[in-house]
């Protein structure tokens, strides 16, 4: 029944299980398998990818007459493969060029339960990639968290997570800039958040290499960084 | 041919009564120019004041590395704190109007409408009510009366920054965060009592500069304030 697995793969159900046995669908173990398989919790872990702006809100204008909106919307999809591929869940925001209101965004992100949220921009002022965490204080995890500051709770972690991106940008020879900022998607985000701007790269561009937003090579570079960042944080937030 | 005399009685009276009739519309003109003149009472009631320059330190955005940087300049500067404060951003932002700005943002020192400074209300909204206070407010009210006495209270501005400025400014998380930092941190760096700092754009609350940085928060003066060789 293709119509089946298809509605399990569109619930995740897949990549929930990944890096396990092909699931058996609709067949129920027998008591001797159930006795020969060990019961390990197989730890969920969810990406969210939020592709900044769509619809009327084209975002900034970069160059070659590209938009915002649609660059964040290709670096989403081609994370989202890079990332499946390794047998991550993803959940987006948005998979087309749609309006998505910044509180429907975190919602998303809230209820997906992520272990990683980047919101992804993009601009043509400065140079690399701009990594940014809430510039919300600490604060410890409450019962009820406000909607505005809900991201106070997870700063320590979107910090750490800040550091794996900028590891692995740097390793993939990619400037970095790190910062704080008051963004009122990270804000109301309840996970380790990180709002990921990619801008052109003057310094790798010094050095003859081609770094501008148009071009699909510096695009790749920056998603199998990011990818490779989650991975890792992946490793850290669930050890083998 | 002779002319008759009185023809030329006639013509003697008309020339009289014409020159007359010039001489009074030139003192009516002049009468009314007066008038004019004493509605518009130009009279310097005040002496003209020079303010003397003296040193502001202005926290520079740098796009290239996200960075602010401190730069001292020589202003003339008014002895009124908020007209002090305007005069000190719009000199910052003068500077990234400048051709070669390491970041570049259009409108320069018009861009700022109005700075005010009141008390800042983060502690005493956030104190709780006392017990012998009869009304809620009552204690809030009290705080600020003491906070507008108290030199050294903290104080709350809020920036003014016009329509033109906002609907000019590059879209950008980097770039929008840096043009508030900056601000936040200079305001800081001249007026040390300034702890929070609000935004307004033509007077109306906005959600955004350009796009990405929140302008509807409180934002605190001492998270802008770049540490010894390390980015805000």
């Amino acid at each position: 029944m293709p119509w089946a697995l298809a509605v399990l793969a569109a619930a995740g159900w897949f990549e929930s299980t990944a890096g396990a046995q092909t699931p058996q669908i609709g067949l129920a173990p027998t008591a001797q398998q159930a006795a020969q398989i060990p019961v390990v919790p197989q730890a969920r872990f969810v990406v969210l990818l939020d592709a900044a702006h769509g619809g009327s809100d084209a975002g900034a204008s970069l160059a070659n007459g590209q938009t915002e909106k649609s660059f964040t919307l290709a670096l989403s999809v081609r994370l989202r493969s890079l990332l499946a591929a390794r047998g991550i869940q993803v959940v987006t925001t948005r998979e087309s060029d749609a309006a998505v209101d910044p509180n429907r965004r975190a919602e998303i992100a809230n209820h997906a339960l992520a272990q990683a949220c980047l919101s992804l921009h993009a601009s043509e002022s400065g140079s690399g990639v701009h990594l940014f965490a809430s510039s919300l204080s600490p604060a410890q995890p409450a019962r009820f968290a406000a909607w505005k500051t809900a991201q106070a709770a997870w700063v320590t972690r979107s910090l750490a997570l800040t550091g794996a991106i900028n590891a692995a940008l740097q390793q993939a020879g990619i400037h970095v800039t790190l910062s704080r900022t008051s963004l009122p998607v990270v804000d109301s985000m309840a996970c380790p958040a990180v709002a990921v701007e990619i801008a052109p790269d003057h310094a790798a561009a010094s050095q003859t290499v081609h770094s501008d937003l148009d071009d699909p090579e510096y695009l790749t570079r920056v998603a199998e960084a990011l990818a490779a960042a989650l991975i890792e944080w992946r490793t850290e937030a669930h050890p083998l | 041919m002779t002319i008759p005399r009185y023809q030329s009685i006639l013509f003697f009276l008309l020339l009289v009564a014409s020159v007359a009739m010039g001489v009074v519309l030139w003192q009516l003109r002049e009468r009314a120019h007066q008038r004019l003149v004493a509605g518009q009472n130009s009279t310097p009631t005040q002496a003209p004041e020079v303010a003397p320059a003296e040193q502001a330190t202005l926290l520079v955005a740098n796009d290239a590395d996200g960075s602010l940087v401190a730069q001292t300049h020589s202003l003339p500067l008014s002895k009124d704190p908020g007209s002090r404060a305007r005069l000190i951003l719009g000199k910052l932002f003068d500077l990234y109007a400048a051709p070669d700005a390491a970041h570049a943002v259009s409108g320069g020192a018009n861009s700022v409408a109005q700075v005010f400074l009141m008390p800042a209300m983060t502690q005493t909204a956030a104190a709780p009510p006392q017990p012998d206070s009869p009304l809620p407010g009552t204690a809030v009210k009290t705080a600020q009366q003491s906070a507008e006495a108290d030199p050294n209270s903290p104080q709350l501005a809020i920036v003014n920054l016009t329509g033109a400025f906002a609907a000019s400014h590059p879209s950008g998380l980097e770039t929008e965060t840096l043009t508030i930092l900056s601000i936040c941190a200079t305001l800081h760096a001249n007026l040390p009592r300034v702890t929070e700092v609000r935004f307004l754009v033509d007077g109306q609350q906005r959600a955004t500069l350009a796009g990405h940085a929140d302008l509807t928060r409180t934002y605190l003066t001492a998270d802008a304030v770049p540490t010894e060789g390390a980015q805000p």
